[in-house]
This record gives structure tokens, C-alpha cells and sequence, in this order.
């Protein structure tokens, strides 16, 4: 039997998954990306390999992608985590899609044919606007853990609530202004989810079946509902959404 | 992806060029400080024939602020123009010329020991391509008390028309007759005509220097093509340019005849639509030869083509070479020019540069590359950035989506 692992250096985090020759995933591995990104793929990729049950020389073939890829000296080969987020989304659901990653410091929308083929990808450059940075600055100043504003955003009772600025530190004064007039931290939180789905909604046009990754994805599980209804469409969240750039560049190496 | 790393490909007549425009620095900083000469300043696509035609020595402030671009003081010279009111969001070399010499840098000092911008007895712009560079030269304007004239051109222009050209010329006209008594004589019909027949020539050996990126491997990049530009933007009008352009051509068409491209093992081809990325020029040069992939034509490079000039008439043929220009027109001429482009050069796809502090010249905001994609089939990348402040430019966010484009074309 083969192995194969991709490792995604990420902003936030460092994600390794392995795979068998047969594309099955044996074992998944993360780590905070920090300021060691080389120390962080290596963790990463050990702790899949651990999970696995396989050493990581057993490993055949190594794909980095992420911001950090250069720093995964152990790599064989390196792709871009677009590539990488297309073929993992594709693997989950192999039709026509639309990938929508939304990850710690941007997010892209990936336009998929019913054989993999990938038709056009655009990138939010510019802000913090629409990705996971933004919610964490968010739960930041709705003094919440980052990991419950998604559940405190459940219990939202008042739709009319909106984030409407483009920059982050806009949108920061409004959220305090909005504290000032008494207006409820679980409509602010799901606000701030809204804000996110709607940043994503502005990067092109989208119809379709939409294959949602990413971290932000993965952490607040209220997304999907919430992407769904602004985008307009159907959203399936694979299984491991935080993986599924990981994913991809262990599929690369199968090649 | 390859990971070897190659080298990109030099021109000898680059030689030249450092020399020719070193030479042009110089004789315009003698004038500036010769009592007996004139200085004009003008604009990249202005009417520098008809200020040679009055003797001037013609001197380009866009090329300029290019320089500060290249050679990465801009971003630290912004600012201070910031300061004095001039937006960050407005022209970048704007910014950057006006930011430097209110903190008396120039990049002439360490490139050819020129202590200052040559001071000049007249400014002269022609609003074809912004209002940006009317605001800029009447900065100068002020702070010299010197005068400051230009062509209004109209924007947005579809059919160029009888009427268009009309207006124009009678602006050219009456801005002649403006100049005279600040270059102390009448304009030299003879010097205007020569001056014009040269600058045809020029555009005519550009053009055909630019037609190499046709061959298949590309003789050029879009990178070399910046660099080499220089001499179509602040010669043109002169002998000097055109002789460099016979010289370049010859090497570029040895090139194309023993089929040696400029990137070997070129695989893709692309056009690039927008400004240079100035201080990025030998990074992203680097990064698509490592792609090998060729950038092989551009709207800017070919914006200093000026076939319609005929020195049999003058006045009315600059109208119409100033007018006809690709940054003048309507969104539905430039589709067509970028069309027929992607077929002439056979690219691949197209790169868009979304220029943050020039809309005139970032043709992606109106949805013309979804439009062209429709059309020709071609898919295309938007980068965002800007031509000369870096503090609109990722590094990191470029490179990705560049590979990412390159990656998508290697699906075939
Ligand atoms: S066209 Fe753009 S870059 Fe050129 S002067 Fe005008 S605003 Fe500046």
C-alpha cells in the first residue's frame, strides 16, 4: 500500500492530512501556524502519520500548499492552496460546484465543471473583511471565546440587526455603537456571521451547488445556514471542512 | 510548477539605452540651467512634437515618477504629498513626483548625479489619459509661477469623428500660438514636421520590436517591454530614438529567426492589461519565468503607438494619433482592441491589473474581463495592486494568485 500527505500551511493553522492509495483518509493532523511555520507543517504532518498508524517515511509523496508552502521543507512538491481547496471540495461532491473557502486571513470562490476542472477562482485580497480574522476581532470586542459566537449567534432573536461596513475597524465602531443603544451581544453575533457570508457573497456571482471549507466553516457550525440563505443556494459543508486544502494536496501527490 | 530556477534573459541593446537616456537627462538639466534654452514639460502621451518643434527640450514627469516606482522610493515619498492634501487614493505618480520633491529627492541623483528635476519655463499636459496629470503639472505650475497649458481631449469615445479630431487640432492650434511667447519665437514648421515624421518612425520600429512577442516562443516580455519603452516615450521625435529602435529590432528579430524565446520553454502565454507594477517588475519577471510562462503583449507597451502621425499634416494627424488612443475610448472599442490582441499574440489568458490609485488605466472594474472571457473564451486573473505605492501590493496574495492562474492553464 501507498501513502500520500498534503500539508496546508495556513495563516491561523497548520492542517496534514495522509491517504491511502485508494484516496482514503487515514489520519488528519494540526497545528497553530505561529511564527515557526516550517516547526508547524513538521508537527502536523507527524500527528497525521501518528493517527494513521504509518511512519512518515512510509510516506510516498508529500504536496505542500498554504501561505507558508515554502516552508514546508520536507515537501516534495508544492501547489497553491486554490488548486489544492478545488480538488479536496471536488473529491467530497465530484460535480459542478462552487468552492466558497473561508479562511483565517482571506476567502475565495472556485468555480468547478462536473469533471474537476477548474473554471476561474477569485481571492478577497484587500481586508480582513469577510474572513476568520474578522470574527475573531468580533468576538474579541463582544468579549466571547471565538469558538461560541456561533452558538451564542443561535440564539439571536432580531434579524433587523446588520453589520454593514466594508473595513473592520468600521465595523468595530459599529458594533460598540450598537452595544451603547442596548442592542442584544447573540443579533451582533450572528450580525457578524451575516457580514462574513455577505463579503463572500460580493466576490462574484454564484449559483449552484456551493462546497463551503475553511476554518471559519469548520468552527461555526451556523455558517452553513447563514452562507446558504445570502447566497441563495445550496451549501454542503464536507466532513473535516478545516482539512479539506490538506486533503487536496495529498490527492495531487496520488497522482 | 518548476522549481528551477532560470535566468532571465538580457538585451544587449539595453546598453544603449542606459546610455541614450542618461544623455537625454543630462541635456535637459544643461537646459534648465541655460538661459538661452527652454524646458518644457509634457505629458507621457502630450504633444512633445509640436514643444520640439518650438526647440524645447521636452522633459516627462511620468517617466519620472516610473523611476521612483522602479526603483522602490516611491512608497516613502507618498506620503508627503498625502500630507499636503493630495489623496492616497488619487494618482500614485502624482503623489510620489510632488512627495519627492517637496523632500528634494530625486532618483536622477543616483542615477546620473543630477541634483534636481529640471525646472521648466512651461508645462504642457494633455488630459487623454486623466485629470490627474492637469492637477499635477498645475502643482508645478504654482509653485514655479510658471504657466501651465494643455489639450482638453474628450473621454469615453466610441467612433472617433470628424468633429473629435476638429476640436482637437484647433486646441493643438491655439496652444501653438500660446507657446510663442514663451519660447520667444514662432513654431518652426520644418522643425514640427521633422519632429513628427520621426516620432511616426519611432512608433513604427516600436510596433514592430513589440510584434516580436507574436513569435511563438516570445522574443520579449511584457517586462522587457517596459524597460524598453523609455526611449518611444521621452525620444520619440528625435533621430536618437529611432536609430535605438533599428538597433533592439534586429536583436529581437535575430532572436525570433533562430527561434530563441525569451523564456525558454515557454508553455504559456498571457497579455497583461494595466499598469506595470513598477517596484515589482524583476520579482513578477522572475516569477513567470519560473512558471515559463511569457507575458508576451500589453495595452501599456503598445499605448506609445502612434501611426496616424504624418508630417504632411501636421496638426491634424497628432489630433488624431492623441485621440484615437486606446485610454480615450469606450469600453466597447477597448474590447475589440483586446480581442484582436489575444489573437494576433495567441494568448492563453489575460492578467488583469487592477491599479488602486489609476481607474484610467484599470480596465477590469466595469466588467470588461468577464465580458472578454464570454467573447473569447480566454479566461482571465484580476491582481490587485497599484503602479507605484506598495502599500496596495501583496506579495504573498500576487504570487498565489499568478500560480494558481498558471495551474488552472496547465489543466489544458
Ligand atoms: S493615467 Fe493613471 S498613472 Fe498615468 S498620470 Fe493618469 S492617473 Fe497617473
Amino acid at each position: 500500500m501507498s501513502f500520500f500527505a498534503g500539508v496546508d500551511v495556513g495563516s491561523s493553522a497548520a492542517k496534514a492530512v495522509v491517504i491511502d492509495d485508494q484516496a482514503r483518509e487515514l489520519g488528519r493532523g494540526l497545528s497553530p501556524s505561529g511564527a515557526d511555520l516550517s516547526g508547524s507543517a513538521r508537527r502536523c504532518f507527524a500527528a497525521a502519520c501518528r493517527q494513521a498508524g504509518i511512519a512518515e517515511a512510509e510516506v510516498e509523496r508529500i504536496v505542500a500548499c498554504g501561505f507558508g508552502r515554502d516552508n514546508v521543507d520536507f515537501a516534495h512538491q508544492r501547489r497553491t492552496e486554490i488548486d489544492c481547496h478545488a480538488r479536496g471540495a471536488y473529491h467530497h461532491l465530484p460535480r459542478a460546484i462552487t468552492v466558497v473557502d473561508i479562511g483565517g486571513q482571506d476567502n475565495k470562490v472556485i468555480r468547478i465543471d462536473e469533471n474537476g476542472r477548474r473554471l476561474n477562482f477569485t481571492m478577497n485580497r484587500k481586508c480582513a473583511a469577510g474572513t476568520g480574522a474578522f470574527l475573531e476581532e468580533v468576538a474579541l470586542r463582544l468579549k466571547v471565546p471565538l469558538d461560541k459566537l456561533a452558538e451564542l449567534a443561535g440564539q439571536a432573536t432580531d434579524p433587523s440587526v446588520r453589520i454593514g461596513s466594508f473595513c473592520t475597524v468600521f465595523a468595530m465602531t459599529e458594533i460598540l455603537s450598537r452595544i451603547r443603544a442596548g442592542v442584544r451581544v447573540e443579533d451582533l453575533a450572528r450580525a457578524a456571521l451575516e457580514s462574513v457570508a455577505r463579503r463572500v457573497l460580493e466576490v462574484q456571482s454564484i449559483s449552484g451547488q456551493v462546497v463551503a471549507t475553511g476554518g471559519v466553516m469548520a468552527h461555526q457550525p451556523l455558517m452553513r445556514e447563514i452562507l446558504s440563505q445570502q447566497l441563495q443556494a445550496e451549501v454542503f459543508v464536507p466532513p473535516h471542512a478545516q482539512y479539506v486544502g490538506a486533503l487536496g494536496a495529498a490527492l495531487v501527490g496520488r497522482r | 510548477m518548476s522549481e528551477q530556477k532560470a535566468q532571465v534573459k538580457r538585451i544587449s541593446a539595453a546598453k544603449t539605452m542606459k546610455k541614450i537616456m542618461a544623455e537625454h537627462f543630462h541635456r535637459v538639466d544643461e537646459a534648465s540651467r541655460d538661459p538661452g534654452k527652454k524646458v518644457a514639460w509634457c505629458t507621457s502621451v502630450g504633444p512633445a512634437e509640436l514643444l520640439q518643434g518650438f526647440g524645447f527640450e521636452v522633459y516627462y514627469p511620468e517617466n519620472h515618477a516610473a523611476m521612483l516606482g522602479a526603483t522602490r522610493k516611491a512608497t516613502d515619498y507618498i506620503p508627503y504629498a498625502n500630507a499636503a492634501g493630495y489623496s492616497p487614493d488619487i494618482c500614485s505618480y502624482l503623489t510620489a513626483d510632488v512627495g519627492a520633491y517637496l523632500q528634494g529627492y530625486t532618483p536622477l541623483q543616483d542615477a546620473y548625479g543630477i541634483q534636481s528635476v529640471p525646472k521648466p519655463d512651461v508645462l504642457v499636459y494633455n488630459t487623454n489619459q486623466c485629470r490627474d496629470v492637469q492637477d499635477w503639472f498645475m502643482w508645478y505650475g504654482r509653485h514655479w509661477n510658471v504657466p501651465c497649458l494643455g489639450i482638453e481631449t474628450h473621454r469615453n469615445v466610441g467612433p472617433v469623428s470628424e468633429a473629435h479630431v476638429d476640436s482637437i487640432t484647433r486646441q493643438l492650434q491655439h496652444l501653438a500660438e500660446q507657446l510663442e511667447p514663451i519660447a520667444g519665437h514662432k513654431l518652426d514648421m520644418d522643425l514640427f514636421r521633422q519632429s513628427v515624421g520621426l516620432s511616426r518612425r519611432c512608433s513604427e520600429l516600436w510596433e514592430q520590436v513589440l510584434l516580436t512577442g507574436s513569435a511563438r516562443p516570445s522574443a520579449l516580455t511584457f517586462f522587457d517591454g517596459t524597460i524598453h519603452m523609455g526611449p518611444a516615450v521621452v525620444l520619440r521625435g528625435l533621430p536618437v530614438a529611432v536609430e535605438y529602435y533599428q538597433q533592439l529590432l534586429a536583436e529581437l528579430q535575430q532572436r525570433v529567426e533562430s527561434g530563441e524565446g525569451a523564456i525558454e520553454g515557454e508553455r504559456h502565454r498571457l497579455y497583461w492589461e494595466g499598469m506595470p507594477v513598477w517596484g515589482r517588475l524583476r520579482a513578477l519577471g522572475e516569477l513567470f519565468l519560473s512558471l515559463r510562462t511569457c507575458v508576451v503583449a500589453s495595452t501599456y507597451c503598445n499605448s506609445w503607438i502612434f501611426n496616424q502621425l504624418d508630417p504632411d499634416d501636421p496638426f491634424r494627424s497628432m489630433a488624431r494619433a492623441y485621440t484615437e488612443l486606446f485610454i480615450v475610448r469606450s469600453d466597447p472599442v477597448k474590447e475589440d482592441y483586446i480581442a484582436d490582441m489575444c489573437q494576433r499574440y495567441q494568448v492563453d489568458g489575460i492578467v488583469y491589473h487592477d491599479a488602486k490609485t489609476c481607474p484610467n488605466n484599470t480596465n477590469s472594474r466595469y466588467a470588461m474581463p468577464q465580458r472578454l472571457e464570454q467573447r473569447t473564451g480566454k479566461p482571465y486573473l484580476i491582481l490587485s495592486g497599484d503602479l507605484n505605492d506598495l502599500r496596495c501590493w501583496s506579495d504573498e496574495q500576487a504570487r498565489t494568485s499568478i500560480e494558481a492562474f498558471v495551474e488552472q492553464l496547465e489543466q489544458g
